[in-house]
C-alpha cells in the first residue's frame, strides 16, 4: 500500500515499512544523518536525523513513517539542535581537518558545513586516543571516531568477520578490533571489506593515498552534502 | 608469579566449568564473565581466549560486553576490590573521610591498584544502603554502617590477606529497617496461595488447561482461569512501580495477545536492577518476601501464558543471590515452579536469576533485555516494544519487583479489594525508601495519597529543606510543596525519598546527581554521551567558584538538548535535578556564580604547572591570574 | 558612508603560522575598499605594539600555546568591542594542539634533553621567555569570542565576506564554498 505524510509542508509518499528518512530521501529531501546508511539496519545513535513528528522529537532513521504524520525537519530550532550535536562530536574527539586525509570527503565535516557550524563552541576534551598503523594497507585513526558503528555493522553483517566492535561505556565508549593484541594487523581485515568503505569520517583510511585528490576538488567541495546523490537518491 | 596471575590452564579450567554450567549459551555471556571474575579476581585475556573458543563468538563481542559493565575488569584490580558507595547520602554520612582513611591505611591511591597488587579502592554509584550507610562493596559483597573503627579493621583484614569468607559475618548483615508495613510487607502469605486462588477462578481445570495450550500456540482466547486472573489485575487498577507507571493489566494483555512465532514462548522478567540512587525497597522485598515476588511472576506467567522467567538482580545485591536461588529450589520442590504447576497440566514455568554488573541503564527495560541476552546494555529503538519483541525477539513483560508482589496479592484477594486501597487514580500501596536527614530512615509502606509532610513527620525529619522523590530522575520537592501527595495524580515515584535539611547545599546535591548520570550514560547516543560530560564539567566549574552567568546559560541550553534529543529515559531525565534545583533553589546557584563575566574553561595558572616544574621558575611571569575575559 | 567614523581594527597572530594574515592580504585590491571603512590599530601589518582602548574589531589568528598568548588575547578582549577568531588554530588549536596528547614534560624533555646533538641541554628558564601551557587551547575557552571564521586558512573571499557582513551590520554567514575547515 502507498500512503503519504507531510514533511515541512511537502507531501511525501511512502510504502509500508519505510522509515521517515527512507521516504524523504526517495522523495529527494535531505535530512542530515551520520549513523544511517541506506544499506544497513538503522542504528539510531548519532541523533543528527532528529525531526519532530507531530511535535515530538524523534530519530527519523528509526521511526517508521505513518499515514498523516506531520514532520518538521528544516526548522531553525531543529537545525540549531543538530548543530549542537555536531559540535559535541567535534569536541569529543580530535578533529584537525587541515591534516585529515578525509577532509572534503567527510560526512561529519560536510554536515557541519550544511548546518553552518562556525566553531565547535564547547570546550574541547582533547582525549588521548591512539593511531593504529599496524596494518599494511590501512590506517586507523581513532581520534576521529564518532562511534556510528557503521564499520561494526558492515564487518558483521556484510563481511561476516566482526573485525570491529564497540567497548567501554558512556564517554569512554571506543572502537576495538578483533585481535588479542588489539592491532588491526592481527585481524582478518582487508581493503576489499565493506567495512573499509563505510566510515563517514577519517578513521579507516587506505594507506599511501595521501592527498591523491587535492583539497578543494573533493566530493563535498563540489556540492554540499544536501545535494549529493546518495543522500537524495530520488532526485 | 604475581597475586593476580593464574596459569593459563587453571584459567581455562575455570572458564570451562562456568561455561558448561551455562549450557555453553552465549546469551549468558554476562553471567559467565561475572563468574569467571569471581574465580579469577578479574577477566584475564586467557579467559577471553577460552570463551571465544568455547562459545564460538568473536573477541570484539566479549570485550565489548566486558568493557560495558563497571564491575567486570579486564585488567587486574587486586584480590580485594573495594568500592565505596558514593551517593549523596553516603557523602552526607562522611564516606569521603572513610575512603581517605582506608587509602592511607593501605598505601593505595584512590582508583588505583596497590603496588603489591593486593587491593584497589574506588567509588561506585548508590549501593542501595542509604538507610544504613555509608556503604561499600568488597568483591561485590555489601558492607553497611561503616565507621572509622570498621575501616581500620577492614584495612587490617586486607593487609593480613584474610579471605572474605572469614571476615566477621556482622559486617555483611544488611538490615531490612521496615518502619511502616501495610498490605505487602504485612502480608500473611503462604506460598502457593495466590496460584491456587487464580486457578480457582477457572470454570474447570480442563478448560483451563486447553486455554493455556492455546496461548502457547499463539491463539489467545479470553476465558478460563488465566483470563479471569488478567481481569482481576485489570480491575485492580495496578500500575507499574518501577517509575513509568504503565498500567500492568494492559501490558500483560498486550503480551498475551502478541502473536507467537514458531519456537517462541512468552517471557516474564522481574526488574530488580534498582539502580536509582536512594531506592532500596526492592532489596527489602526480595530479602523479606521473595516468595511473594516469585509468586507474582508465576501469576503473571499463568495469566499471559509464559513459560520462562528471569529476575535481573543488580550486581550490588549479589549477596542475596544464594538465598534467592534456595527459595526458587524450594518452590520447585513444592511444585510451585517447574512442570504442571499446582498439578495443572500445561502450567509450566521456571525462573532464572541473572545478576547485573554495575550499569544503572540496565534498569531501562529494553537495555535490561539486551543485558539478559548477554550483550552491552544499550537501550533499543522502540517501537517495537518488549511486549511483542522482547527477550530473543519473543513477547516479554518487564515489571518491577514491587509490581509482582502486588500482583500476587491481587490474585489472592481480588482486584476489587486492591482498587479500594489508596486513591481513585492510584490504587494500592507504595513502598518508600526513606533516607537522608531524618531520625528513622528505612522502609515505609503507605497507601497512595500520603502527603510528603506526613512521611516527614513519621520518619522524624525536622528542619527539612527539600525531598528528592523518586531519585535523581524524579522530582525535587521544596518546603512549600510538602502538602503534595504520593500518587500518579501528583507525585509519582519509583520509591526513593531522600531528605535534605536546611544545612544542605542543594547545588551540591544536583552536582552529585549530574556526576551519577555522566558515569551511567551508556554512551550510545551523542546528546547524552557528550552532553552529560559537558554538564558535569560546567557544574564542576561552578563548584570551584569560577562559574559565571554565561556558564549558567550554557547549562540551561544543554538541559534542553538532553531532554529533546536523547535516546532513552536516562538522557531525558539527566537534567531533572539541575532544572528542579535551579527553579526551586536558585540562590544556591547564584552563590556559585562568583564571576560577573565570562571565565576560562580551565584553571589557567595550573596550565603552567608542568613548565614551572621543568624550568624551576616561580617569578610573576611564571603565573597566570584567572581573570575574566569579556562581557557575557 | 564617508561621514562615518572609520572602525578601528586590530589583529594579531598567537600560536598560528601567519597563514591567516597572508590570506587576509590576499583580499588584494578589496583592501582599498576596506580601508575606506576601517583603519588598522595594533597589527603585524602596522607594527603598532599595543591596542588602543577603543578598538571596534579584534581579529585573532592562532590558539593559545603559552602565557604570552594569554596576555595578548586578554589585551584584545579588553580593548576590542568585537573579537573574531580567524582560522583553525584560533578555533580549535589547530596543528599546534596536536601536541596535546603528549605531556608537556615529555615534550620539553625530548626537545631539550634527549634529542640527538644536544649536549648538556637544559630547558631555558629565562624569565623573559613565556612559559608554555600544558595543552594548546582554542581562544574561546579563555575569553568570549563573538565571531568565528573557520579555515586553514580561511580564504580571502571568506574573510572578505565575514568583514563586509559585519560592516553591513549583518550576522556573518559563509555558504557552500566559503565554509571550510581545511
Ligand atoms: C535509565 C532507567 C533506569 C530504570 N531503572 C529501573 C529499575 O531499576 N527498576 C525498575 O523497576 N524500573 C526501572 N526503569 C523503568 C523500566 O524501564 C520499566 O519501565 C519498568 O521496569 C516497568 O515495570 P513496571 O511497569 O512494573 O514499573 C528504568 C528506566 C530508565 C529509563
Ligand atoms: S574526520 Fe572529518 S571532521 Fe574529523 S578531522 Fe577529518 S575531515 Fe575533519
Ligand atoms: S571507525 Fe568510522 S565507521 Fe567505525 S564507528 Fe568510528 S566513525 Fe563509525
Ligand atoms: S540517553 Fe544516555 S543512556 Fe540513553 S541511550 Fe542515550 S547515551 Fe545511552
Ligand atoms: S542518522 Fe538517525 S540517529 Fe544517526
Ligand atoms: S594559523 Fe591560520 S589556520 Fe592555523
Amino acid at each position: 500500500m502507498s500512503y503519504t505524510f507531510t514533511l515541512d509542508g511537502k507531501v511525501v509518499p511512502f510504502v509500508d515499512g519505510q522509515t521517515i528518512i527512507q521516504a524523504a530521501s526517495a522523495a529527494g529531501i535531505f535530512i542530515p544523518h551520520l549513523c544511517y546508511h541506506p544499506e544497513f539496519k538503522p542504528h539510531g545513535s548519532c541523533k543528527l536525523c532528529t525531526v519532530k513528528v507531530n511535535g515530538r522529537h524523534t530519530a527519523s532513521c528509526t521511526m517508521r513513517a505513518a499515514p498523516g504524520m506531520v514532520v518538521e525537519s528544516e526548522t531553525e530550532e531543529i537545525n540549531a539542535e543538530r548543530r549542537a550535536l555536531t559540535q559535541m562530536l567535534f569536541v569529543e574527539g580530535n578533529h584537525f581537518c587541515p591534516s585529515c586525509e578525509k577532509s572534503g570527503n567527510c560526512q561529519l565535516q560536510a554536515t557541519a558545513y550544511h548546518l553552518g557550524m562556525m566553531s565547535a563552541h564547547y570546550d574541547h576534551f582533547f582525549p588521548n586516543r591512539a593511531v593504529d598503523a599496524s596494518h599494511p594497507e590501512a590506517l586507523l585513526d581513532f581520534n576521529r571516531c564518532i562511534l556510528c558503528s557503521l564499520c561494526v555493522r558492515a564487518s558483521r553483517d556484510v563481511d561476516g568477520k566482526n573485525v570491529f566492535g564497540l567497548s567501554g561505556r558512556g564517554i569512554k565508549t571506543h572502537l576495538i578490533v578483533n585481535a588479542k593484541s588489539g592491532r588491526l594487523a592481527d585481524t582478518d581485515f582487508t581493503l576489499a571489506d565493506k567495512a573499509a568503505q563505510v566510515c563517514p569520517v577519517g578513521v579507516i583510511l587506505k594507506k599511501r593515498q595521501g592527498f591523491a585528490v587535492p583539497i578543494g576538488e573533493r566530493k563535498y567541495d563540489k556540492a554540499p552534502i544536501s545535494e549529493t546523490a546518495e543522500t537524495t537518491e530520488g532526485r | 608469579m604475581g597475586l593476580n596471575e593464574m596459569h593459563a590452564e587453571a584459567v581455562a579450567g575455570v572458564v570451562d566449568r562456568v561455561i558448561n554450567r551455562y549450557r555453553r549459551d552465549p546469551t549468558c555471556m554476562l553471567q559467565i564473565l561475572r563468574e569467571v571474575q569471581e574465580a579469577c579476581d578479574w577477566v584475564p585475556p586467557e579467559a577471553i581466549d577460552r570463551m571465544q573458543a568455547m562459545l564460538g563468538v568473536p573477541r570484539t563481542k566479549i570485550e565489548g560486553v566486558a568493557g560495558f559493565y563497571s564491575f567486570i575488569y579486564t585488567e587486574p584490580r587486586g584480590k580485594y576490590r573495594v568500592l565505596f558507595s558514593d551517593n549523596i547520602t553516603d557523602r552526607m554520612q562522611g564516606n569521603r573521610a572513610l575512603m581517605e582513611r582506608l587509602c592511607s591505611n593501605l598505601w593505595v591511591e584512590r582508583g588505583k591498584v596497590s603496588e603489591d597488587g593486593l587491593v584497589s579502592v574506588g567509588k561506585t554509584a548508590c549501593t542501595g544502603l542509604c538507610d544504613q550507610g555509608p556503604g561499600m562493596l568488597v568483591n561485590n559483597y555489601a558492607i553497611a554502617g561503616l565507621n572509622l573503627e570498621r575501616i581500620d579493621e577492614i584495612a587490617e583484614l586486607i593487609r593480613n590477606k584474610v579471605p572474605l569468607a572469614d571476615w566477621p559475618p556482622a559486617y555483611f548483615r544488611i538490615e531490612d529497617n521496615i518502619r511502616r508495613a501495610d498490605i505487602l510487607l504485612n502480608a500473611d502469605f503462604t506460598p502457593g496461595e495466590a496460584l491456587l486462588a487464580a486457578r480457582a477462578r477457572a470454570p474447570s481445570d480442563g478448560l483451563n488447561a486447553s486455554n493455556m495450550r492455546s496461548w502457547r500456540e499463539g491463539l489467545p482466547s479470553g476465558i478460563g482461569g488465566p483470563g479471569a486472573t488478567l481481569d482481576e489485575i485489570k480491575r485492580s487498577g495496578l500500575r507499574g512501580r518501577g517509575g513509568a507507571g504503565f498500567t500492568t493489566g494492559l501490558k500483560w494483555e498486550a503480551c498475551r495477545n502478541a502473536q507467537l512465532k514458531a519456537g517462541h514462548q512468552r517471557i516474564v522478567v522481574c526488574n530488580a536492577d534498582e539502580g536509582e540512587p536512594g531506592t532500596f525497597k526492592d532489596r527489602v522485598l526480595l530479602s523479606k518476601c521473595p516468595d511473594l515476588v516469585f509468586e507474582g511472576m508465576t501469576v503473571a506467567a499463568y495469566a499471559i501464558g509464559a513459560t520462562r522467567g528471569f529476575v535481573y538482580l543488580r550486581g550490588e545485591y549479589r549477596y542475596l543471590l544464594d538465598h534467592l536461588n534456595a527459595v526458587l529450589a524450594h518452590r520447585r520442590r513444592q511444585n510451585l515452579l517447574g512442570k504442571d504447576i499446582c498439578g495443572l497440566p500445561g502450567a509450566d514455568f521456571d525462573i532464572e536469576i541473572h545478576v547485573g554488573a554495575g550499569a544503572y541503564v540496565c534498569g531501562e527495560e529494553s537495555a535490561l533485555i539486551e543485558s539478559l541476552e548477554g550483550k552491552r546494555g544499550t537501550p533499543r529503538n522502540r517501537p517495537p516494544f518488549p511486549v511483542t519483541n522482547g527477550y530473543l525477539d519473543q513477547p516479554t513483560i518487564v515489571n518491577n519487583v514491587e509490581t509482582f508482589a502486588a500482583a500476587a496479592l491481587i490474585a489472592l484477594r481480588g482486584g476489587e479489594w486492591y482498587a479500594g486501597i489508596g486513591t481513585k487514580q492510584s490504587a494500592g500501596t507504595k513502598i518508600l525508601s526513606v533516607s537522608g536527614d531524618c531520625e528513622r530512615p528505612g522502609i515505609y509502606e503507605y497507601p497512595f495519597g500520603v502527603s510528603i509532610r506526613q512521611v516527614l513527620a513519621d520518619c522524624g525529619a525536622t528542619d527539612t529543606q527539600a525531598v528528592q522523590v523518586s531519585g535523581p530522575s524524579g522530582i525535587c520537592v521544596a518546603e512549600n510543596e510538602f502538602d503534595r501527595i504520593i500518587g500518579f495524580e501528583d507525585i509519582p515515584t519509583a520509591g526513593a525519598f531522600t531528605i535534605f535539611n536546611k544545612s544542605r547545599d542543594m547545588f551540591e546535591v544536583a552536582r552529585n546527581y549530574v556526576h551519577f548520570f555522566q558515569h551511567e550514560s551508556c554512551g550510545f547516543c551523542t546528546p547524552c554521551r557528550v552532553g552529560t560530560s559537558l554538564l558535569k564539567n560546567l557544574m564542576d566549574k561552578l563548584h570551584y567558584g569560577s562559574g559565571s552567568p554565561y556558564d549558567f546559560a550554557e547549562i540551561e541550553k544543554l538541559n534542553q538538548l538532553l531532554q529533546s534529543m536523547s535516546h532513552c529515559g536516562l538522557g531525558h531525565t539527566a537534567c531533572n535535578p539541575v532544572l528542579d534545583t535551579i527553579a526551586k533553589f536558585r540562590p544556591a546557584y547564584d552563590k556559585r556564580m562568583m564571576q560577573q563575566d565570562f571565565t576560562p574553561a580551565f584553571d589557567l595558572d595550573r596550565e603552567l604547572s608542568s613548565a614551572r616544574q621543568m624550568t624551576g621558575r616561580d617569578d610573576a611571569g611564571a603565573h597566570l591570574e584567572t581573570e575574566h575575559g569579556g562581557q557575557s | 558612508m564617508t561621514a562615518k567614523k572609520k572602525l578601528k581594527v586590530a589583529t594579531t597572530s598567537l600560536a598560528g603560522c601567519f597563514g591567516c594574515h597572508m590570506s587576509f592580504l590576499d583580499i588584494d585590491e578589496r583592501l582599498f575598499t576596506l580601508l575606506e571603512h576601517i583603519e588598522f590599530d595594533r597589527s603585524p601589518l602596522t607594527d603598532i605594539k599595543t591596542c588602543s582602548p577603543d578598538c571596534d574589531i579584534g581579529i585573532i589568528e592562532g590558539g593559545l600555546c603559552n602565557a604570552e598568548n594569554v596576555h595578548v588575547l586578554r589585551e584584545f578582549r579588553k580593548n576590542c568591542k568585537i573579537l573574531i577568531a580567524m582560522g583553525a588554530c584560533a578555533i580549535n588549536g589547530g596543528l599546534p594542539a596536536q601536541r596535546n596528547h603528549l605531556p608537556l614534560t615529555t615534550i620539553l624533555e625530548e626537545v631539550y634533553h634527549t634529542s640527538p646533538g644536544l649536549a648538556n641541554g637544559m630547558v631555558p628558564n629565562d624569565p623573559e621567555l613565556p612559559l608554555p601551557l600544558n595543552q594548546v587551547h582554542p581562544i574561546h575557552e579563555v575569553v568570549k569570542i563573538d565571531y568565528f571564521m573557520p579555515g586553514c586558512p580561511p580564504s580571502a573571499d571568506a574573510i572578505w565576506k565575514v568583514l563586509t557582513d559585519l560592516l553591513a551590520g549583518k550576522e556573518p554567514e559563509l555558504g557552500h564554498g566559503l565554509m571550510h575547515y581545511d
